[in-house]
């Protein structure tokens, strides 16, 4: 039998309930595996004890016939920069943490629907980054390869998930900073529609750009996590039925990609159209405006929050992270402005890409996860910083809101994963869910 | 409206000031996205101006 640790929410929910698998032997062999797992860095804090009482809490009220539901007794990580009471949240940063007194609103819907809070999960210093290898905790490396990054910034979440250390993990996502590591380390990562999970209590990047959503396993793993996340009923989703409609958006999103990255996502395609799916093509018109767009607006917002510490600790930052920080404070209100406007006017071409189809579907990464401290890959034989490839696919829909998910996609000929993205229409991050369920199932 | 070159001649300036010599590649790279993004804006509001179709076709 695989091991309970390593199998889905869904799988073990039951077991649970029916109280053949306790809440306390769960969360003791997550922890174990922290421990054996140690060399991916994926944890700043473990809360052993405390998750050890709640488990065994939760124990007790199941077997008092008060069962509350999918999460009860299920151990979840929470990256390092949502407020969990009582421990410090770091932001993976020498800078010094805040010291929380209240969890966040999402950590506290966790908590309700019964999840055990096991730690926090090491990051990108302040979520500025897609490698996760620049933190003050030490880089974190990919579990399958520890010379290689796990992606980030939610990167500690990803591995952490990755290895069954947890079952889930609360991850944030400013320019595919929960999408980027899902890909990297081939499991599930998923961008709600934004405002639709509270942001309150996350130490923010980019307050316009900044949302909060789950890294699974599973996308029923996922859709648990996202509605228990979101304060709504715990009930999961059922994969979309019908003859679905897939657009593909080639323009921007194919030119520059790794050989075996776009083999994975074209070998889903295929697959859609085997099954019975409709696919279309569905070009997003000046796409190609996604990078400055971001730019002028993630950098001046980051500034803003971080504005007095870089006056009064800036040495306490990685440099690299202070000087992009200072670099925001350079920017032009009119420029804002003109990002703000081409946004909306972005906003509008996906809406209009999505008019007649159900999702689109487009590579979730360029590349496989990179080496650790690497600045530069390679892609498709040229050279191009890794931050710009890492987020080329993925934050568009941060600037407009739209929901994303990563789903695994097999892996390269280095057995590093590849991954596709699904994205859906505005506000119907549940219909996502349900459509990924359904390509989930055809991969 | 204020120039991109001003702009960045300012910016330079003011990060030597500072004591931030090593922030002045980022504003020479940033001052090139800040041309882009103002080209696809004048861009947006030329196609904004362009008349849509239905433009007069009713009273």
């Amino acid at each position: 039998m695989t091991a309970p640790e390593l199998r889905s929410v869904a799988a073990v929910a039951p077991l649970i309930r029916a109280r053949e698998l306790s809440p306390v032997d769960l969360v003791t062999s997550c922890l174990a595996r922290i421990k054996a797992g140690s060399r991916t860095n994926a944890f700043i804090t473990v809360t052993a004890d405390r998750a050890l009482e709640e488990a065994r809490k939760a124990a007790d009220d199941i077997a008092a016939g008060g069962y509350l539901g999918p999460l009860h007794g299920i151990p979840v990580s929470v990256k390092d920069l949502v407020d969990v009471a009582g421990t410090p949240t770091t932001s993976g940063s020498r800078v010094p943490p805040g010291l929380p007194s209240r969890d966040a609103p999402v950590v506290r819907r966790l908590r309700e629907a019964g999840a055990v809070i096991i730690g926090k999960t090491n990051l990108h210093e302040f979520a500025f980054g897609t490698t996760s290898d620049e933190t003050a905790f030490g880089p974190v490396r990919h579990p399958q390869d520890p010379s290689k990054s796990p992606g980030g910034s939610s990167g500690g979440s990803a591995a952490a998930v990755l290895e069954g250390m947890c079952f889930g993990s609360v991850g944030t996502d400013t320019g595919g900073s929960i999408r980027i590591p899902a890909a990297a380390c081939g499991i599930v990562g998923l961008k709600p529609a934004f405002g639709e999970i509270s942001t309150e209590g996350v130490v923010p990047l980019s307050t316009s750009l900044d949302h909060v959503g789950p890294l699974a396993r599973t996308v029923a793993d996922a859709a648990l996590l996202y509605q228990a996340m979101k304060g709504s009923p715990v009930y999961g989703i059922a994969p979309a039925g019908g003859r679905l409609v897939f657009g593909i958006p080639r323009p921007y999103f194919f030119d520059r990609l790794e050989a075996a990255a776009r083999s994975a996502a074209e070998r889903v395609i295929g697959r859609l159209r085997e099954s019975g799916y409709r696919v279309l093509d569905a070009a997003i018109d000046h796409a190609e405006w996604t990078p400055e767009v971001y730019l002028h607006i993630v950098l001046p917002e980051a500034s803003c929050y971080h504005a007095r510490r870089l006056t009064e600790c800036p040495d306490k930052y990685s440099p690299s992270i202070r000087l992009r920080l200072e670099m925001g404070r350079y920017i032009l209100a009119e420029d804002y402005i003109r990002a703000l406007r081409l946004r909306d006017a972005l906003g509008r071409a996906v809406d209009r890409a999505l008019d007649d189809c159900d999702a689109l579907l487009l590579p979730s990464l360029p590349i496989p996860a990179p080496p650790v401290g690497a600045t530069t890959v390679d892609v498709d034989g040229l050279q191009a910083p890794v931050r710009a490839t890492m987020l080329r696919q993925t934050q568009l829909f941060n600037l407009t809101g739209h929901p994303a998910i990563a789903l695994p996609a097999g892996s390269g000929p280095e057995g590093l994963p590849r991954g596709v993205q699904l994205v859906g229409h505005r506000r119907r991050t549940e219909r996502l869910l349900e459509i990924a369920a359904a390509v989930e199932a055809i991969i | 409206m204020i120039t991109v070159d001003s702009w960045l001649q300012a910016a330079l300036a003011d990060a030597e000031r500072r004591g931030l010599p090593e922030l002045k590649p980022l504003l020479e790279t940033l001052a090139r996205t800040t041309v882009s993004l103002r080209e696809a804006d004048e861009l947006l509001r030329a196609l904004e101006a362009e008349p849509r179709p239905d433009d007069g076709a009713t009273p």
